[in-house]
């Protein structure tokens, strides 16, 4: 029978069918982190259980750590107090873990690709909504809550029901200066923040294929904005290089290409849903809202809610335009922006620094804002520093910090103050995501380099 | 688990779609490492607003959640869900959730109820007008009651089975270890594993 993508890996991996019941999944890897994981591991304390495969699973310090002299211990209490309980817990259920200070510590989603851990076929599960990403190399991954995360470590698996598939087809060739990020707020601009809810998501098209891996990571890991829980794209040869010589690459490693040769979806699957995107037509975005499918090409101007037939989204728009302290009208280009983020696990990969430092090699920000530029882990850090970016971006004004989420949400130090504007690669908007009363909008790397230079919201064409 | 059977409460008409995560719970107050004491961080943004509906002295008691559409997008944090049940709620009731927050829920005994936007107004109306209305929530029956009016709603038969006897999944899960151990059997062995590699 065919089948799609999705529905291949779940198959792959059930451990147990009954009629009526969530089919039993088996979890290939288990990446966790500080702040979803401490509730879990008290869990298996309580009731005397332990970590079934601690060889499956790897821990990294990303949330809750600060970018700012790593070397001394976590001024906040209760932010080093939830670090300290994530260390101790490894130690004592015997998981692997990057702290802070190591090689290997970063942004679970920048650390598990990064090591090679991240393969296709896979099931991969993290106690955080973004582990979408790693569905860029074929892999079923999607976010967990606590409780879950209790289940995989005590079990190796997880009972859940078989969602549906859409598929997102995007043909054509993207313009220069319009990136894979621009895709991605395109598709959840048309389908909606709850678009996707209930579904997996599969990238398909021309578009897609020509997208580099990390590029392919930037879109999968937004697919949770749209509202499904997983995105993934077909595996091929890109994806098979980019593992090759990765440190977890399989050592058979032509064994694997032949098994991940046989992941994609058969050419007469039936999907729940198609949505066709063209990439030809697609500019660079931005969203005004907060909502990450409040977005618009950045030449337009803020929308007027008055004109919004639907109630309930009329409602929503003229709350966010109050929140962001916007008027209708006013051309994006014209927004002032306070400070620039480049990072994230959506945006904070190698690839993404060098495209912003191409941009700003030789120049200044402008002088009415600051811009940070945060690694998405300390192996990114090193990569860059090797290649001189860290240089062109101090050259240019930016701050050059240490790996973690940083500003990518209001935990850590780094954070906006009450009405600060941010144009920032992250992935959400939401009110308060940055820090409490800040102003978030979502751009690409090229759109937060050029914004730094201008002062305004700005594409590379605009320079 | 506390078993979840039936449950009788006021309303708590929260008259806006899209509620996040953030909104729910800001990630600042994620730094505890209990499943307590998250009830301070609840909708914390919007509570130093003395108009919010939880500052109003008539739905202080509330403990069945009326929200908009979407409740509960963003992120995986269960801690959203500790919030709401660290308050006092006990079900929540909305046309639409988000996937994730809606799995929490259900895993941690806070009821998610799916009824249809129409039906939620008519429900927002019933309590603005009448803030001691009593609800019932009937997990048994699949029903929400208020009034004279009787809201039937959908949930599958494992997960109503699960929360009305307060099991456990993790218990359940570890009942079928010997499938376990024979899948991983026959698991690929190029499949990776997270030891450290010794060079
Ligand atoms: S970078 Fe942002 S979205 Fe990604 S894992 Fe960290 S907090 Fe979550």
């Amino acid at each position: 029978m065919s089948k799609t993508l999705a529905e291949k890996i779940w198959d792959e991996h059930i451990v147990r069918r009954a009629d009526g019941e969530p089919d039993l999944l088996y979890i290939d890897l288990h990446l966790i982190h500080e702040v979803t994981s401490p509730q879990a591991f008290d869990g298996l304390r309580l009731t005397n259980r332990a970590v079934r495969r601690p060889d499956l699973t790897i821990a990294t310090e990303d949330h809750n750590v600060p970018t700012l002299n790593i070397d001394k211990p976590i001024a906040d209490p209760v932010s080093k107090l939830q670090v300290d309980t994530l260390r101790a817990n490894c130690k004592e259920f015997g998981v692997r873990i990057h702290s802070l200070g190591d090689a290997e510590q970063g942004i679970v989603h920048v650390v598990g690709p990064q090591l090679g851990l991240t393969q296709p076929g896979m099931t991969i599960v993290c106690g955080d909504s973004h582990t979408s990403t790693h569905g860029a190399f074929g892999a079923l991954a999607f976010g967990i809550g606590t409780s879950e995360v209790e289940h995989v470590l005590a079990t190796q698996t997880l009972p859940l029901i078989r969602p549906k598939t859409m598929a997102i087809n995007v043909e054509g060739t993207l313009k220069p200066g319009v990136t894979s990020k621009d895709i991605i707020l395109a598709i959840i601009a048309k389908i909606g923040t709850g678009g996707g809810q209930g579904y997996v998501l599969e990238y398909r098209g021309s578009a897609i294929r020509a997208l580099s891996m990390e590029a392919r990571m930037t879109v999968c890991n937004m697919s949770i904005e749209a509202g499904a829980r997983a995105g993934l794209i077909a595996p091929d040869e890109k994806t098979f290089e980019y593992i090759k010589g990765k440190p977890h690459a399989p050592k058979d490693f032509d064994a694997a290409v032949a098994y991940w040769s046989t992941l994609f979806s058969d050419a007469d699957a039936k999907f729940d849903v198609e949505i066709n995107l063209d990439a030809n037509e697609l500019e660079p975005f931005v969203t005004w809202g907060t909502n990450p499918g409040q977005g618009l090409p950045l030449n337009a101007s803020v929308p007027n809610p008055a004109e919004i037939t639907d109630a309930e989204e009329r409602g929503a728009a003229e709350r966010a335009l109050t929140y962001m302290g916007l008027t209708a009208g006013t051309p994006l280009k014209k927004i002032a922006i306070d400070t620039v983020f480049l990072g994230s696990c959506t945006n904070g990969r190698i690839e993404d620094l060098r495209s912003a430092a191409e941009i700003l090699k030789g120049k200044k920000i402008s002088s009415s804002l600051r811009m940070l530029v945060v690694p998405g882990s300390a192996r990114v850090r090193l990569q860059a520093e090797s290649e001189g970016l860290d240089k062109v971006f101090l050259d240019a004004g930016a701050e050059w910090r240490s790996a973690g989420c940083s500003m990518c949400l209001g935990m850590n130090p780094d954070q906006l103050a009450v009405g600060e504007r941010s144009a920032s690669t992250s992935n959400r908007n939401f009110e308060g995501r940055q820090g409490k009363g800040g102003r978030t909008h979502l751009v690409s790397p090229l759109v937060a380099a050029a914004t730094a230079l201008r002062g305004t919201l700005s594409s590379p064409a605009d320079l | 688990m506390e078993k979840f059977i039936k449950h009788t409460g006021t309303g708590v008409p929260l008259r806006r779609s899209n509620v996040d995560t953030d909104q729910i719970i800001p990630a600042v107050y994620l730094k505890r490492v209990t499943r307590s004491g998250f009830e301070d961080g609840l909708f914390a943004a919007w509570r130093n607003d003395p108009d919010f509906v939880l500052n109003q002295e008539a739905f202080k008691k509330g403990t069945v959640l009326v929200a908009g559409a979407d409740f509960g997008t963003g992120s995986s944090r269960e801690h959203a869900v500790w919030a709401l049940q660290n308050y006092g709620f006990k079900a929540v009731i909305s046309s639409r959730f988000a996937d994730i927050f809606r799995g929490n829920s259900l895993k941690g005994g806070l009821l998610t109820i799916i009824v249809s936007q129409e039906e939620v107004e008519a429900l927002w109306s019933a309590i603005e007008s009448k803030p001691e209305t009593a609800i019932t929530v009937d997990l048994e029956t699949r029903t929400v009651s208020y009034d004279s009016t009787v809201l039937n709603f959908v949930i599958d038969d494992y997960t109503r089975w699960r929360l009305m006897e307060g099991l456990d999944d993790i218990g359940l899960t570890l009942k079928q270890t010997e499938s376990i151990d024979s899948f991983e059997k026959t698991r690929a062995d190029y499949k990776p594993k997270t030891l450290p590699i010794l060079k």
